[in-house]
């Protein structure tokens, strides 16, 4: 379990880059959900952090591309392969991250292990 | 409504695909295109396919398992439309029927007179010509960039890179002034000057010289020479629409449209870079080049093709992004409605900042160059601004 931060630092509809390898996202949605995927889109290299969080779903904030934040799941191209999800832990206030043991579907060009 | 030919295998005709299927059409579909490509990805070809870190096979558009059901062939050219039975005419003869048109024929490179023929010289619109220029950026050759727009810039940053040396020629006294202003023309100006790249702004090309091995050194109006291994051509694009002269299809600078993509013929819609929608928010025609129109205006001018164009909101404001030396450049809205511009986060001098355009107070553009948070945020507030509009 990778601690990320007290739950009262990321409020509703914002989000967190994590430094990792790859870097993970970690969103709280106005619902109160929180949800974390890798960090970077699987089109092209951008971070889903900075991208538009709507319901359950992100916006990369580069080209548009959108993904279920639940599954993973590409629902709006240009992105053709979904991004891996995390199981996320909220426990005495303090957000944890169980990393998946998926491979990552990284853009190409992009590669786990290049300090990003 | 039981058959669509949809002109144009780029992203703006697969998205018009998509969005029919998406739209419950189970029609017959026919995509015709030109190139011999399935749909590829058009940005990446200035910078990752010239650098190397993309490969052809990653600017595929398709992904493996999706399932259009369309019949799409390639390698051939439309060359005329017969609006009364919606026939499309392709060169070497035949004709496609279908009750609607979707035109996304997009736009080809400019060029200079003259130039045609060269060897060394190259224009940048295809995977192709991208292929083919990838092949004779190495390191130590001389490159002259005609044109200091997105393309010019783009290839300019990546030829730099890769250990060329680059100069890159505009005609205007600012680059980018039409779609950014003066003022952050400049600025993008100065990014080629920080990185060692001369720009020559306000300089006009008396002729493009050959030696025995291709194109030799570049003359410019008033004498002076540069020497030149290879030389990009980056100074717009023109809209493919000659082949609609005699359609009836209304045609000024692109195909003219509503702002839901309908054209002036029943059951012809257009999108994409040959298209010129009516744009609510300035009040007049613009045709947009930029990939996200191509992306996400085909949902409306299919919705439009199908009937239900009533339900069509306005189109987003246009979105631009650009990577010039290692920033990330976005741009939404039009900067030519503005009447004043502020740097709202950021510095001009550490080239990270986010500008915002107004006019009488209210935002109409903006700007940002590596940073991506505040900007995704002020392009929201520009699409709930076109939406109450």
């Amino acid at each position: 379990m990778l601690p990320i931060c007290p739950l009262a630092d990321l409020p509703r509809g914002e989000a967190l880059r994590v430094p990792a390898d790859p870097p993970l996202a970690v969103f709280h949605t106005e619902d109160g959900e929180v949800l974390a995927v890798d960090d970077t889109c699987t089109h092209q290299d951008a971070s889903l952090a900075d991208g538009w969080l709507e319901g359950c779903e992100v916006e990369c904030p580069l080209h548009a591309s959108r993904f279920d934040l639940r599954t993973g799941q590409v629902d709006a191209p240009p992105a053709k392969r979904p991004v891996r999800t995390h199981r996320v832990v909220v426990e005495d206030g303090h957000v944890y991250v169980e990393l998946s043991a998926d491979t990552p579907n990284l853009p190409p060009g992009v590669t786990a292990g290049s300090g990003r | 409504m039981r058959s669509v030919t949809v002109v144009g295998g780029s992203l703006a005709g697969l998205s018009a695909v998509r969005a029919l299927r998406a739209a419950g059409f189970d029609g017959r579909v026919t995509v015709l295109g030109d190139e011999v490509h399935r749909p590829y990805d058009r940005p990446p070809l200035s910078k990752e396919l010239l650098s190397g870190r993309m490969s052809p096979a990653d600017l595929a558009l398709e992904s493996e398992d999706e399932a259009l059901d369309a019949e799409w062939r390639l390698g051939v050219r439309a060359i005329a439309l017969h609006a009364a039975d919606r026939a499309v005419e392709l060169a070497g003869g035949g004709l496609v029927r279908s009750d609607g048109v979707v035109l996304a024929t997009g736009a080809r490179a400019r060029t200079l007179p003259g130039i045609e023929g060269i060897p060394g010289v190259h224009t940048l619109r295809t995977l192709d010509d991208g292929l083919a220029l990838a092949e004779e950026l190495r390191p130590g050759r001389s490159l002259v960039v005609v044109g200091a727009g997105f393309i010019g810039a783009e290839v300019a940053s990546t030829a730099h890179q890769l250990g060329l040396a680059v100069t890159v020629l505009e005609a205007q006294e600012v680059p980018m002034a039409g779609p950014l202003g003066d003022e952050m023309g400049r600025m993008l100006a100065a990014l080629h000057h920080d990185n060692g790249v001369r720009l020559m702004c306000g300089v006009g090309i008396h002729a493009v010289h050959a030696g025995r091995h291709g194109v030799d050194r570049v003359e410019l109006v008033g004498g002076r020479v540069l020497p030149a291994d290879v030389v990009v051509v980056g100074v717009g694009a023109a809209p493919n629409v000659e082949w609609l002269e005699r359609s009836g299809v209304e045609v000024a600078n692109g195909v003219r449209c509503d702002s839901r993509g309908a054209t002036s013929v029943p059951g012809v819609v257009a999108v994409g870079d040959c298209a010129s929608w009516y744009d609510p928010v300035s009040g007049g025609h613009r045709r947009v080049e930029h990939w996200t129109g191509a992306l996400e205006r085909p949902a409306a001018a299919v919705a439009t093709l199908l009937g239900r164009g009533a339900t069509v909101g306005p189109p987003r404001p246009p979105y631009f992004w650009s990577d010039q030396y290692g920033r990330r450049i976005q741009f939404a809205g039009a900067a030519d409605l503005a009447d004043e511009l502020s740097v709202e986060d950021g510095s001009l001098e550490e080239r990270s900042f986010l500008a915002v355009y107004r006019r009488a107070g209210e935002p109409v553009a903006v700007l940002g160059v590596d940073r991506i948070r505040p900007f995704t945020r002020w392009r929201r507030r520009l699409d709930a601004l076109a939406r109450a509009a």
